[in-house]
């Protein structure tokens, strides 16, 4: 290894050197995407160099999905077919109920002079394929910027809540699922109005309800709906169902499990809600309360 | 024995010389691959095919690649998985760099004596991208999460026939 190469061999620098050059440089933009989020548009950039490559290697993809759909078995279309016309016929029944709340919602809102809610745009989108990050839960669909995928939008399926687009790309978009580490949904228990924030586990099928008080009134089966607080994800979709409680009166809070409601893993199709009116500012007077005591904190 | 020291060289075959063109379309075919729409337990097992041609090339023509591709790459990884941006930069550059130190060791095994070489490269490179996920505050994942390496490695003789077949020399240096 130590020797060192005659001069007329032109080398360039030695190895080490251009070793440190990259690792430094891997480093200063490891740092800058972690800490400051100052690489999106380098990001873009390179999302629209790969899409195209993504399509081709589609290709291949959909043609096996869709030979495997042909031959499907005819029992198995005429099941199908069966519980589709089922719960058509049951859906029917529940929306004319719904459009005659949805009138008297109206109605009884004008009557208190409140402001109307506002159901959110959507369109549809196609789950591309599954983030292969190992340490984030993450799905890519075929919908981005261009089709006016906002980040920060909320993504269901026809069961629940799926997850929020974390960055929109000009063609695709990627999805940070509600199981994913750093996600945390508020809800709210459909039974007594409850409200609860609920963080990803990492893992398939596992959410965590945390910082519930042992004596919270949680039971097992509860149903949990966002409760539409954080001005992110509309309110009233279904997120998760209680599946275990852990009561231990040794800690502070409970340890409780759910379900996510959606699957991710059932369906190709999901919708992307458009994101909601901005909540409005906080008042003046409350944020200077807020800023006060933490400088008063600081100089004593 | 095969592949004991130097007896392989003299049963080495001469390959025809490599046209820089011919490791684009390696490296262009290794991010293909690695961007198959896969997911379960496929993709579990699914090796890091451009991590396997890049190490290929650095091993075996090191003179041919440098430091500045598999660092664009790597970029193109970490915006096709969503990772960390210069994760996958970061891992492929120390990994270029021990092709670049080892080859010479490395050229002087067989191919199943070079498997261990290749495992050991690899789950570097693994190490570093889990060191940098911890350092933002990620988790261990699990012990599957070494399995590309484990199937990368084995898959190295593979990579080498394929890469190999159009180096041969298709005339037959006994018929002139």
């Amino acid at each position: 290894m130590e020797y060192t190469p005659p001069p007329f061999f032109k080398r360039g620098p030695s190895l080490i050197a251009r070793l440190s050059f990259f690792v430094l440089l891997s480093l200063v933009l490891l740092y800058a995407d972690a800490r400051f989020h100052y690489m999106e548009g380098l990001r873009k950039a390179i999302g629209v160099v790969l899409y195209p490559l993504q399509r081709i290697v589609d290709v291949p993809a959909e043609v096996a999905s869709g030979i495997g759909s042909f031959f499907v078995s005819q029992s198995y279309l005429q099941r199908e077919n069966e519980r589709l016309v089922r719960e058509n016929f049951l859906n029917a029944g529940l929306l004319q109920t719904q459009q005659e709340l949805i009138a008297e919602n109206r109605h009884l809102r004008q009557l208190l002079d409140m402001k109307e809610r506002v159901g959110p745009a959507s369109a549809a989108a196609e789950i591309l394929y599954f983030g292969r990050d190992p340490f984030s839960r993450k799905v890519i669909i075929d919908r981005g910027s261009s089709n006016k995928v906002e980040e920060g939008a909320a993504v269901v399926d026809d069961t629940g809540l799926i997850g929020q687009v974390s960055r929109a790309f000009p063609w695709t978009a990627e999805i940070a699922l509600i199981t994913d580490r750093e996600q945390a949904v508020p809800v709210q228990v459909v039974r007594n109005g409850l409200r609860a924030a609920v963080f990803g586990t990492g893992y398939d099928g596992a959410l965590d309800l945390r910082f519930m008080p042992v004596n919270a009134d949680i039971e097992h089966g509860d149903v949990l709906v966002t409760s539409g607080i954080d001005g992110v994800y509309p309110a009233g979709l279904p997120v998760a169902v209680v599946a275990s409680i852990e009561r231990n009166a040794a800690y502070p809070f409970a340890r409780i499990t759910c379900t996510p409601a959606a699957g991710v893993n059932r369906h190709r199709q999901v919708l992307v809600l458009a994101r909601l009116a901005p909540l409005p500012e906080y008042p003046p007077a409350a944020q200077q309360k807020k800023v006060k005591p933490r400088k008063s904190r600081r100089d004593g | 024995m095969r592949g004991s020291g130097f007896s392989n060289l003299s049963t080495q075959e001469i390959l025809l010389p490599v046209r820089p063109l011919y490791v684009v379309v390696t490296l262009a075919a290794a991010l293909l691959l690695n961007l198959l729409p896969l997911a379960g337990w496929v993709l579990a097992l699914r090796p890091d095919f451009i991590a396997l041609t890049l190490l290929y090339w650095g091993i075996n023509q090191p003179r041919k690649i440098g430091f500045l591709p598999a660092w664009l790459l790597g970029l193109a990884v970490d915006v096709a998985e969503g990772s960390l941006f210069g994760q996958h930069a970061l891992a492929y550059a120390v990994m270029m760099f021990s092709a670049f130190a080892l080859h010479r060791r490395v050229a002087m095994f067989g191919v199943r004596h070079q498997i261990p070489h290749v495992l050991v490269i690899l789950l570097l490179m693994q190490v570093i991208v889990l060191a940098v996920r911890a350092a933002a505050g990620g988790e261990y994942p699990g012990w599957w999460y070494f399995v590309p390496s484990v199937v990368g490695a084995l898959l190295w003789p593979v990579t080498r026939f394929l890469f190999t077949i159009p180096l041969r020399s298709r005339r037959d240096p006994d018929d002139v």
